[in-house]
């Protein structure tokens, strides 16, 4: 049997008309996807890469712009430099510092210095821990409600540990007795790395006054970090507990741990 | 198709053609960084570093 040749003529245009809908509306759904697959490309670029440069640009002007903060030492000025250490005797391990008036939500009232994080690291810490206001912008934030710095009680700090400038990143490389120094306007506190622990979202009693003794009240001068796990997820959070080792106003130097380095 | 429907009702020649895209397109790349990702990333609760009390 041959195909009837005349028969031909007739079907080509109806079955290339179809061919050529259902191209361009596959096509337009095809262009839709790439859009979708390039804005959430777009997305990932944004909160991974940008959000850093951005947070860090953003964290690093705002210490800058603190007239009373100082700049982190490194271990190798104390020798090209004449480097003032806090003397003995203006430690205080005992006392509360005066009491410096509450912080309003979103005020950079301290910074951070951790050297095993680095001798140039220095970050605002701010009142609040929400992430639209503090946390994104501004960095480090501080649990309102518990102790300040130098304080009886718990000085308890959030941070990114991934994306906006991440001020908590190496949090995982801290090791017992590391440092934690905090200055304000008025003072210095020395913390110092006791123990660390992974625990639910949900387990608010790690910032109590006493970590993780909500009954004890308060007890000593703690701090406690507190910010994601694992990394990039948010599903648990690490957290980081020390004690205080002294505070002492500013002014007189700088505290020794600061030009320590890290074993 | 979307593209060429764009292409064609763009005006000028294909070199002022493209100019206006790139400018369309970088526009549209800040209002995404500046405004609208950071309002969906706020509400994605993947980021949350703190510690809440189960509400």
């Amino acid at each position: 049997m041959s195909v009837p040749t005349d028969l031909k003529p007739a079907e080509h245009p109806p079955s290339h008309a179809r061919t050529r809908t259902g191209v361009s509306v596959v096509g337009i759904l095809g262009e839709l996807l790439i859009a979708a697959g390039v804005l959430l490309g777009l997305f990932v670029v944004w909160q991974l890469f940008y959000t850093d440069v951005q947070g860090e640009r953003e964290q690093a002007e705002i210490v800058d712009n603190l007239e009373w903060a100082e700049d982190p030492v490194a271990p190798a000025d104390v020798e090209t430099t004449d480097v003032q250490l806090i003397p003995d005797d203006l430690k205080v391990t005992d006392e509360d510092p005066e009491t410096s008036p509450t912080p309003d939500f979103t005020e950079t009232f301290a910074t951070m210095m951790v050297p095993r994080w680095g001798d140039d690291y220095v970050k605002p810490v701010s009142e609040g821990v929400t992430r639209p206001d503090v946390l994104d912008p501004l960095g480090i934030g501080h649990y309102p409600e518990t102790a300040m710095p130098g304080e009886a009680g718990n000085f308890a700090l959030a941070a990114h540990r991934t994306t906006y400038g991440k001020p908590f990143n190496q949090v995982d490389i801290l090791e017992v007795g590391d440092k934690l120094i905090v200055q304000t306007e008025d003072i210095w506190a020395v913390y110092s790395v006791t123990s660390w622990e992974i625990v639910q979202p949900e387990e608010y009693d790690v910032v109590a006054p006493t970590p993780r003794e909500p009954e004890a009240g308060v007890t000593d001068r703690f701090i406690t970090l507190t910010t994601c796990h694992p990394l990039y997820s948010a599903a648990e959070r690490w957290i980081v507990y020390g004690e205080m080792d002294y505070w002492a106003p500013v002014g007189h130097g700088v505290p020794a741990e600061l030009v320590e380095v890290p074993a | 198709m979307i593209s060429s429907w764009i292409w064609s009702h763009l005006p000028g020649p294909a070199i002022v053609k493209l100019l206006i895209l790139l400018i369309v397109l970088a526009a549209l790349v800040l209002v995404l960084f500046e405004w609208v990702f950071p309002w969906v990333s706020e509400s994605l609760p993947i980021q949350d570093p703190t510690i809440a009390e189960e509400t």
